[in-house]
């Protein structure tokens, strides 16, 4: 018995909140960017999960590219994370809110 | 069977999520994330997704949260202090969190479109990569240049040099008036090199 396509799509929504949630409360840099991971995550089942109701390989190619770009991003966020934390000694997203300074 | 796996996949994968966002310690966090994306990967197999599932499982919780994990180590990261200012508070995030959940749900609940049937060859590696070197090879090349982007990016960013001219001779006030002695020590080693 295979399961409906809404409950992955409900389960994807709900990973998409939470991440949503982590971003807007969190302050360490680096909980930030696990819960923009998660938010991709719960983006890349609803694109397996349109893929597989309609038969085609699109959507899992488009997940494809989504894994590549996440992980160039990840490559350089963390680069960027522990320049930071090197030049502040800190990774608090509200210590570092000025442009230039 | 396949009701019961999703349900515990689900379950598994909610907590995790939970788990990274309300964790004190980055450590914890980083390991919920681990079990929500393997549980998205068991996810995966259910939607006959197997290569999608493989490099969930190689990239995402092999190489991606390693590197977080890295990173963590890295920084000596430890959970947060508490602090009286914030740009959003719990509360309001909660309740942006819930309408932005329930709009979600609803469009997941109205959607109803029933799985076509597929054949045993859909989602494989060999079904995938036909279409990834075909319709999709400049993408494909597109997506090579950006890893190649990301790794010069990366070596470009951890150089020494660079971190010397980027450490600001006048830190933020607020930082800096909180902790005056660790800012000094701080800026007093940034010149040399830190084991």
């Amino acid at each position: 018995m295979s399961v409906a396509p809404p409950l992955y799509l409900a389960l994807s929504a709900v990973l998409f909140t939470l991440g949503t949630v982590g971003v807007l409360v969190r302050r360490s840099a680096l909980i930030v960017f696990m819960s923009v991971e998660l938010m991709l995550n719960a983006v890349n089942l609803t694109l397996v999960t349109f893929a597989r109701v309609h038969g085609g390989v699109d959507g899992q190619v488009l997940v494809f590219f989504v894994l590549v770009v996440a992980a160039a991003e990840v490559v350089i966020g963390l680069a960027i994370i522990v320049n930071i934390f090197r030049a502040r000694d800190t990774v608090d997203v509200d210590d570092v809110d000025l442009m230039r300074g | 069977m396949e009701a019961v796996l999703f349900a515990i996949t689900a379950v598994l994968g909610v907590a995790g999520g939970i788990g990274v966002i309300a964790a004190r310690e980055p450590v914890h966090s980083a390991l919920g994330l681990l079990l929500a994306l393997l549980s998205l990967a068991v996810d995966y197999l259910l939607l006959d997704a197997q290569f999608i599932a493989v490099l969930q499982v190689i990239v995402y919780a092999g190489a991606i949260v390693v590197l977080f994990v890295f990173i963590i180590m890295l920084l000596r990261a430890t959970g947060e202090a508490p602090r009286d200012r914030s740009i959003v508070s719990p509360g309001v995030a909660g309740v942006l969190g819930t309408v932005l959940a329930a709009a979600l749900l609803v469009a997941a609940v109205t959607a109803r479109s029933p799985m076509v049937p597929v054949d045993p060859a859909y989602g494989t590696v060999q079904h995938v990569g036909r279409a990834l070197f075909r319709a999709y090879a400049l993408p494909f090349e597109a997506a090579s240049i950006a890893l190649v982007v990301g790794m010069i990016g990366a070596v470009a960013l951890g150089k020494r040099a660079q971190i010397v001219v980027a450490a600001p001779s006048r830190t933020g006030t607020a930082a800096s008036a909180q902790q005056p002695a660790a800012r000094s020590v701080a800026a007093g080693t940034a010149g040399e090199p830190r084991s």
